[in-house]
């Protein structure tokens, strides 16, 4: 039997436990990575001249980050790795790359997405002013290059980043001016049984709250956010917030660092053609796969935070798993003891997952709330009145026709972050469910492509 | 249930249906419009944008005269600004092979009323600086331009159904009969329309309405390899088009205010009409990029952003299907534009308002009636049959 | 270390290797490992103007999907600040260039 060719894209903990696995089984995989280095996010690793020792970077997470780097390390030769490669479009059982300015594309016969996921943003007027910055992006600053996004930062949103980001850059040194959580105490309280699905996570959560109260950083529940005040040359100067109690406050800073959990990066399943659903539990289109990551698509597997948010765990759990459905559909040999066990923790994942979803949710409802003047597209700088006057006045109560009308979703990101929060705007002004809105469909390139690149001869 | 009844049923709510309708209001019938999905969702909302006559089959020219019209006082018209920038637009070639090509054009084309300037040489690079040094002549038409066709169709659509026309998105045709005088209309959601007369624009989709009246047509689908930049300063205010024998190097864009610079051509992809999508291929984009930076050194410092595609219908012969039918009475098509119906679409609509209220129109359209594939069939059928004599003779001899 | 508006704050890893780059044409200084947002954040407080006047843009996700930290090359190429390291030398614009061709008359 011929060795199916087979192509990872993402070197996470999904991408790297997915490669490990073919590796077992005697094949040798192409590992495509945008990064630098491999780690993905959440074990991003720095540049090779700093000195921090895992402790420093990862807290209690170092165990599994060393584990994740040094299992990487060790595939090396094992496998095709690409870093500082794009994997732009997929076409006709080819995926298109990108790297060094060149471009050249793979043909497979098995290609596994592990994309992760980015943070998720609920736009606030004024968050397109300098120093306005997602959670992870706060956490990249500090974890990868030692540094704080700003002198005086305030930490906004929901999810369990929010706590780790700021108690992060507490003990770094860097000066917090609050943490804000929009979600309520009750809310965590009501989820604790399905936090209780991962009691080790649970425990380490409620320590980082211990932490940042300790270091006498305000932390507040239940808040909502109304506006970041700031101007157009000095960027962010303060944060206006509701407190739980109905007190608005404002907070000086200098940055901001937001963002409501995480959505999945999902547009090379798109390319791929696999088919979408509208997931309830967290209100946003996720591909589908069966419970081992088989996608609709023959030959394509999903695994990771791309899929659904499981957290690092989840996503090496998942990694290993899509590699062993991808196999035993070749006609591996495939251990039923490995997969049930694999299937078993991933229900103990789903579960926290949905349990951090009701802790922390996605404040849906700041979309119909959200001020006229307000931005919702950074990149096409495109306000919530706007968007609101296509639902109205132009009938667009679809995301790609509101998109075709406005132009939100038209700009370089593609919609990554004003996508979620202008289809509850739409669903808002139209009164309308939400799945109805649909999504954003995905367009090639998935990042930028330089005009001036140079074809492989091949 | 009901039949709603109107003096017309326009099926098809693209450019064409939708300016129709607006135009049928306007000469006071009643107007149904259907539309499977939202108006202008297929070619009208993904082509290029490109409002140009220059170029054209110049038998097709009188039309987009009457078309340009209408562009230019649109918002006055349709109450909305569709983007319509009267631009001009230039046709290059590279080398000196298509010059006498260009010239010949601009000639013959001055008797239809469009005045063409031919530039060359130094004068060339001074007016037009940004070509790339391959280019050989530009051919420039002052008042050509483009606009945004994501607004267009729908901008049409709403003043129509202000001035009264009953527009029906999200409403697929299910069958349609002729009972006596009229056309019964059935949709899938079990709703019947009655009119006198209907007009297919159904873009890629009319080929099934033309078998169903015995008046078939090879109708190609295909999708538009569309792609867009990154907003850069406006400096590149003319549209810009390629005149090339080669596919691949027949490359059009145009800079729109806002700084992005939209692209298309150098072939075309594969679209599938009973799935409703289409596709751009990577190979397509690579090649675009690397004919763009010969067209514009200039851009090639700039990101592509996205990409797209949309179901546009050819005809074997590149002419569009307009008029009446040749078989049924009250029956009327307008489809079938090949990729180059965006700037006709006003003039379109304009034409067929005309046609169907007074049963004539003063803009010249018979090389674009359906009757001519029935003629070139019986012809070929004529000639066939005539050589297959000929061959009985010889055997016979 | 810091320049008076920069706009972000180093905690640690100081101890490596100076770099000296050119920002707008002036001199700017960063360190070894620096991706260039952080090279150019450590000396003033943006990256680029929005190209729809809100303002000055300063990133925001640095994780390579936001794409707002794209700045030019005093050649006029393009270069994405959070996921390109900085290296020595380098000619880094703020303001967009106008588009410009050469005078082939």
């Amino acid at each position: 039997m011929a060795q199916p060719r087979v192509v990872i894209v993402g070197a996470g903990p999904a991408g790297v436990r997915c490669a490990e696995q073919f590796v077992k089984a005697g094949l040798r995989p192409t590992v495509i990575d945008e990064g630098r280095r491999d780690g993905g996010q959440i074990y991003r690793r720095q540049p090779e001249n700093f000195k921090r020792p895992y402790s420093a970077l990862y807290g209690s997470e170092a165990e599994r980050a060393e584990s994740l780097h040094r299992s990487f390390d060790a595939l090396h030769a094992a496998v095709d790795y690409r870093p500082e490669t794009l994997a732009w479009n997929i076409s006709e059982g080819r995926i298109h790359l990108l790297s060094g300015g060149r471009a050249s594309s793979l043909a497979y016969d098995i290609l596994v997405l592990c994309t992760g996921a980015t943070d998720r943003l609920m736009p606030l007027k004024g968050w397109q002013f300098a120093g306005t910055y997602s959670l992870g992006a706060a956490q990249v600053a500090l974890k990868s290059q030692a540094c704080s996004v700003g002198r005086e930062v305030v930490f906004l949103g929901s999810g369990p980043l929010l706590y780790l980001v700021a108690s992060q850059y507490i003990k770094a040194g860097a000066k917090v001016a609050a943490v804000l959580d929009t979600s309520s105490f009750k809310q965590q309280l009501s989820a604790l049984p399905k936090l209780m699905a991962r009691p080790s996570l649970l425990k380490k959560g409620m320590s980082l709250v211990a932490a940042i109260r300790r270091a006498g950083v305000p932390l507040e529940n239940g808040v909502t956010p109304l506006e970041i005040i700031g101007d157009p040359e000095r960027g962010v100067q303060a944060l206006s917030y509701r407190q739980a109690n109905g007190e608005i406050v404002n907070v000086s800073c200098d940055a901001v660092a937001m963002g409501y959990h995480l959505r999945a990066e999902t547009q090379l399943a798109d390319l791929a053609r696999c088919e979408f659903a509208f997931d309830q539990t967290s209100r946003q289109w996720l591909p589908q796969t069966d419970t081992d990551g088989r996608s609709s698509v023959p030959g394509v597997y999903l695994a990771g935070d791309g899929v659904r948010i499981l957290g690092a765990d989840g996503a090496e759990n998942a990694g290993r798993l899509a590699a062993l459905a991808a196999l035993a559909d070749y006609g591996h040999t495939v251990m039923d003891a490995e997969l049930a066990a694999l299937r078993k923790q991933q229900l103990a994942m789903e579960r926290f997952r949905r349990g951090l979803l009701q802790a922390f949710p996605w404040p849906a409802q700041q979309a119909a709330s959200l001020p006229d003047e307000a931005i919702v597209c950074r990149c096409e700088c495109i306000t919530a009145g706007e968007l609101r006057r296509v639902v109205c006045d132009m009938g667009a109560i679809e995301a790609n026709r509101a998109k075709a009308f406005s132009r939100v979703g038209m700009g370089r990101c593609q919609g990554r972050y004003c996508g979620h929060a202008g289809a509850e705007v739409i669903a808002a002004a139209a009164a309308i469910p939400i799945a109805e809105v649909g999504r954003l469909r995905a367009q090639a390139p998935v990042k930028p492509l330089p005009f001036n690149l140079v074809e492989d001869a091949s | 249930m009901k039949t709603e009844q109107a003096d017309v049923i326009i099926v098809g709510g693209g450019i064409m249906g939708s300016a129709t309708a607006f135009f049928l209001r306007q000469r006071g019938r009643s107007v149904i419009l259907l539309e499977r999905g939202l108006l202008g969702q297929q070619a009208s909302g993904t082509n290029f944008g490109n409002v140009r006559r220059q170029g054209r089959f110049l038998p097709q020219l009188p039309l987009a005269n009457r078309s340009l019209d209408i562009w230019r006082r649109l918002p006055q018209l349709i109450g909305e600004d569709v983007e319509f920038l009267p631009s001009g637009h230039i046709r290059v070639c590279y080398g000196q092979e298509r010059v006498g090509l260009l010239e010949e054009y601009a000639q013959a084309a001055r008797a239809y009323g469009l005045d063409l300037e031919l530039f060359a040489g130094e004068r060339m690079r001074a007016r037009f600086p940004f070509l790339g040094p391959e280019v050989g002549a530009a051919s420039y038409s002052p008042l050509d331009g483009h606009a945004n066709p994501r607004l267009a169709a729908p901008a049409f659509g709403r003043a129509a159904a202000r001035n009264g026309a009953q527009i029906f998105e999200n409403t697929e045709v299910e069958t349609i009969t002729k009972q006596g005088d009229d056309f019964l209309v059935s949709a899938s959601d079990g709703r019947i329309f009655k009119a006198p007369a209907l007009l297919v624009a159904a873009g890629a989709w009319a080929d099934k309405l033309c078998l169903q009246f015995d008046e078939p047509v090879d109708l190609v689908a295909r999708g538009p390899q569309m792609g867009v930049t990154e907003p850069v300063p406006y400096g590149l205010k003319t549209v810009v088009g390629v005149t090339s024998a080669r596919d691949e190097e027949i490359l059009y864009f145009r800079q729109i205010p806002r700084g992005n610079i939209i692209f298309g051509g150098g072939g075309r992809g594969p679209a599938y009409p009973d799935l409703r999508r289409a596709y751009v291929m990577p190979q397509n984009t690579l090649n675009q990029l690397r004919q763009l930076q010969r067209l514009a050194p200039a851009l090639a410092n700039l990101n592509l952003i996205r990409v797209w595609s949309g179901i546009e219908s050819y005809m074997p012969d590149d002419l569009p299907v307009m008029g009446p039918s040749a078989r049924v009475s009250g029956l009327h098509y307008a489809f079938g534009f090949c990729g180059h119906g965006f700037q006709l679409g006003p003039g379109v609509g304009d034409v067929m308002a005309e046609l169907i209220d007074t049963g004539r129109t003063t803009t010249p359209i018979e090389p674009f009636l359906i009757s001519r594939f029935a003629k070139q069939k019986s012809e070929r059928t004529r000639s066939a049959q005539a050589g297959l004599d000929q061959i009985l003779l010889n055997v016979e001899e | 270390m810091n320049a008076k508006n920069s706009r972000f704050v180093r905690l640690g890893e100081t101890g490596r290797e100076k770099i000296g780059f050119l920002i707008n044409q002036r001199p700017a200084e960063a360190l070894q490992g620096d991706t260039l947002m952080v090279a150019i954040l450590n000396n003033t407080d943006h990256l680029r103007q929005s190209e729809f006047g809100d303002g000055k843009r300063s990133g925001f996700c640095l994780m390579g999907a936001c794409q707002d930290c794209w700045v030019w090359t005093a050649a006029g190429g393009r270069l994405r600040a959070c996921s390109t390291l900085v290296s020595e030398g380098m000619e880094i614009s703020t303001r967009q260039p106008e588009l410009t061709w050469p005078n082939l008359a």
